[in-house]
């Protein structure tokens, strides 16, 4: 294997309106890794992944992937780095015009030409792997439960066996038991495929389960960013208060009290 | 502070809201003029996806025939019976088949049908696309390396481009014929005189601008549908914002270009 970090952010801003949410956020992701970005609700975990698809472009700052800058591409260019992707949109972003397994399959019939049948069974192969069964194949999104539409997602975005994998809460809004299945999911994929993945998560036991390193965002910029295992003993008032979900501390929530 | 300096500070105040208005305006026309030449930069660059395309060929056609119908047969009707009562004053009542099938043709046809489509297709678009745009839909193509132009958009305009001349000749039939009931049932014209001189008397130049207005008008309606619902925010209300966008901006577009065509085609 190669030492060019799989994924590289440097001093990536990105501004809405006169709102600064990314302010130089400097992160790097070896081939093969798993890393849990934590951090606060609106502290721009969701812009940070979006920034790296080029969904929205970043104000400064650069974005290699694979040792490509990736910043400002577009056309043909984009689309061969964004087939390395798969992604998990927060909200599942499931197509409602399609069914379920034309979702999962979407990116095999669309991206990549392959036939409907073979495409079809891939699907719902990886339906089976998300704890869904062959019965919802022919179903439309609105006729699943939230989770239910959260583990389609989780099938689309592994469907085409990418080599990134980006998954924007995957466990928010599953039952405990489910949430583990798909812990380990997460977790297998990495181990067993190789993949590299980002993980976006407030589950803090998720988040030890999926990851081998974990970065914290506040304020625009990663303000921790260390092994799992060290993460009880980050000596970051921040880290810990937010990894003991405590109102006291530090980080200070806007409310009134 | 005198009282001067506040009229003019007042003053002021317009000047810079009135400049506000026309930057908007202009960056609003540069954004759409933009996103029409993405939008053709990909019509004519394969693929397309045929089968898409005859998808909103059917949604947009077929299903909206019957309102193009009848709006079509009462507009013909209604021509008919001014027209005859206004050549009355001149003793011009012979004239009505003519004057009706050159005004249903040439310029009622494609712009009723054409703001009946504004009405149903540039909305559904709209609504539709703003939709997928509000939930990440739209983020959801790209990720997987589908360009949203040409699974989204293009499509739509083809569709659109095509069916529409196909809803005004249709149109056009049936507002002649509203004209001719109208004519023979109420107004005393002789049935075969009627068709006689509707038929001598139109010219297949006529018909062919209708239709080629048709087919600007349905770019305009996809194109505008597409538009607004790319650019929708938030969530419903933005969606609902877009679709009385597009409705409202599709029709303008639409009776502007309509006078534009006509002075273009008719100059002599
Ligand atoms: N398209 C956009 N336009 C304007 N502002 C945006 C846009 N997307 C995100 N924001 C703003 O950027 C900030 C960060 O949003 P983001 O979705 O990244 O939060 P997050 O960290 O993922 O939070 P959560 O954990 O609640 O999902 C928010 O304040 C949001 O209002
Ligand atoms: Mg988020």
């Amino acid at each position: 294997m190669n030492d060019t970090p799989h994924i590289q952010l440097k001093g990536v801003k990105k501004r809405f309106g006169s709102k600064l949410v990314l302010d130089g956020v400097d992160l790097t992701i070896r081939r093969g890794e798993s890393v849990v970005i934590i951090g606060g609700s609106g502290t721009g975990k969701s812009v940070t992944l979006k920034c790296v698809l080029g969904i929205l472009r970043a104000d400064e700052g650069s974005i290699h992937v694979a040792g490509e800058d990736v910043t400002r591409a577009s056309g043909s260019k984009r689309d061969a780095y964004l087939r390395k992707f798969g992604m998990l949109f927060q909200g599942g972003a499931l197509f409602d015009s399609l069914s379920i397994w034309e979702n999962v399959a979407f990116g095999l019939i669309q991206g990549r030409g392959l036939p409907r049948k073979q495409a079809r069974e891939t699907a719902i192969e990886k339906l089976a792997m998300v704890g869904l069964s062959a019965d919802i194949a022919n179903l439309s999104p609105a006729e699943l439960s939230g989770g239910m539409q959260k583990r389609v997602g989780l099938a689309r975005a592994i469907a085409a066996n990418p080599e990134i994998l980006f998954f924007d809460e995957p466990t928010t809004g599953l039952d405990p038991i489910m949430a583990d299945v798909i812990n380990k999911l997460i977790a297998s994929t990495v181990r067993d495929l190789g993949v590299t993945a980002v993980s976006i998560t407030h589950d803090m036991v998720s988040a030890r389960r999926i990851s081998s390193r974990i970065a914290m965002l506040y304020k625009g910029r990663i303000i921790w960013d260390g092994p799992t295992d060290s993460i009880d003993n980050s000596g970051n008032p921040y880290v810990d208060q937010f990894i003991r979900g405590s109102a006291e501390g530090p980080i200070r929530m806007e409310v009134r009290s | 502070m005198s009282a001067n300096e506040n009229i003019l500070s007042s003053n002021w105040n317009i000047f810079a809201a009135i400049g506000r208005v026309v930057l908007a305006f202009l960056a609003g026309t540069g954004r759409l003029a933009v996103f029409a030449g993405i939008a053709i930069s990909h019509i004519v660059r394969p693929p397309i996806y045929w089968q898409l395309v005859l998808h909103q060929m059917l949604r947009i056609g077929y299903f909206s025939l019957p309102v193009v119908g009848l709006t079509a047969f009462f507009t013909g009707a209604v021509l008919c019976l001014q027209i005859y009562i206004g050549g009355n004053r001149y003793g011009a009542e012979a004239f009505v088949p003519q004057i009706v099938v050159l005004g249903i043709t040439r310029e009622l046809g494609p712009v009723i049908a054409g703001l009946m489509m504004a009405g149903r297709v540039s909305a559904a678009i709209a609504a539709e696309i703003g939709t997928m745009r509000v939930t990440e839909q739209i983020d959801a193509l790209t990720t997987l390396a589908t360009n949203p132009f040409k699974y989204l958009v293009v499509p739509r305009i083809v569709a659109a481009v095509v069916t529409l001349p196909i809803l005004v000749a249709v149109a056009d039939s049936i507002g002649v014929f509203g004209g001719y009931i109208v004519g023979t049932r109420s107004l005393g014209f002789n049935g075969a005189v009627y068709i006689n001189n509707t038929m001598n008397f139109v010219t297949a130049g006529d018909v062919r601008s209708g239709l080629i207005k048709a087919s600007v008008f349905g770019f305009i309606i996809a194109l505008m549908g597409c538009y607004s619902g790319f650019h929708s925010k938030g969530g419903a209300q933005g969606v609902g914002a877009a679709t009385t966008q597009a409705v409202v901006s599709a029709s303008i577009l639409i009776l502007a270009a309509n006078y534009l065509m006509t002075s273009f085609f008719f100059s002599e």
